[in-house]
């Protein structure tokens, strides 16, 4: 079963570097938070993962947990910090 | 037989997940974009988590139970913590003055 959760979770790091695209290359800054929010979700179950790989699953449930809401907090103050400011746009939205 | 259900439920995340990176990448607009970001992590992640707490179980303990239980905690965090801040990205778009993606912006 251990091969299974790693092949899984290196399929999870191939998603992740698709994510990693949107949140390098994205238009806008909202973009690439939509990347590192989906970046984050997904570390949430490789956190889980891993633990089951070493056996220490009582362990890293309390990081995956800490993980899952410090990503909430992050993204949440992120979105509110960009509404008040202009300048989201690398080109102007209303042509 | 638990091993069979874990695999199932693990590689229909996995489904889910790919389609929400698909998606991500491939999706015209912003809130479009956040469409499949939102969904399809949302139900990924659940069934994921829930190969992981129902593994955990393979052995019974009290211990291995209370561990179960925390993971399926993540589960009712993701579940409220996920929707609320794609709203909150959908709204800092809205307010800054994003348009939406309509048939005339079409090849841009």
């Amino acid at each position: 079963m251990t091969d299974v959760f790693l092949y899984t979770g290196l399929f999870l790091c191939l998603l992740m570097v698709a994510s990693l695209y949107r949140s390098v290359f994205g238009p806008t800054v909202l973009d690439r938070l939509i990347g590192v929010n989906a970046i984050g979700s997904k570390t949430v179950i490789l956190l889980l993962l891993i633990g089951l790989i070493y056996e220490r699953v009582d362990m890293f449930v309390d990081i995956a947990l800490a993980y899952a809401l410090l990503n909430f907090v992050a993204v949440l103050a992120a979105s509110r910090y960009f509404q008040k400011r202009k300048g989201l746009y690398e080109e102007p939205p209303y042509k | 037989m638990i091993d069979v259900i874990v695999i199932a439920l693990l590689i229909c995340g996995l489904v889910f997940f790919t389609g929400g990176a698909v998606g991500i990448l491939r999706f015209p607009d912003f809130y479009t974009r956040l469409h499949p970001a939102g969904k399809m992590d949302t139900l990924g992640s659940f069934l994921m988590v829930l190969a992981v707490a129902l593994f955990n179980l393979h052995e019974f303990s009290w211990a291995a139970l209370l561990t179960s239980l925390k993971i399926l905690l993540i589960i009712l965090f993701v579940f409220i913590l996920n929707p609320t801040a794609t709203h909150a990205i959908v709204d800092a778009g809205f307010r800054a003055g994003m348009r939406p993606w309509t048939k005339k912006d079409r090849g841009k």
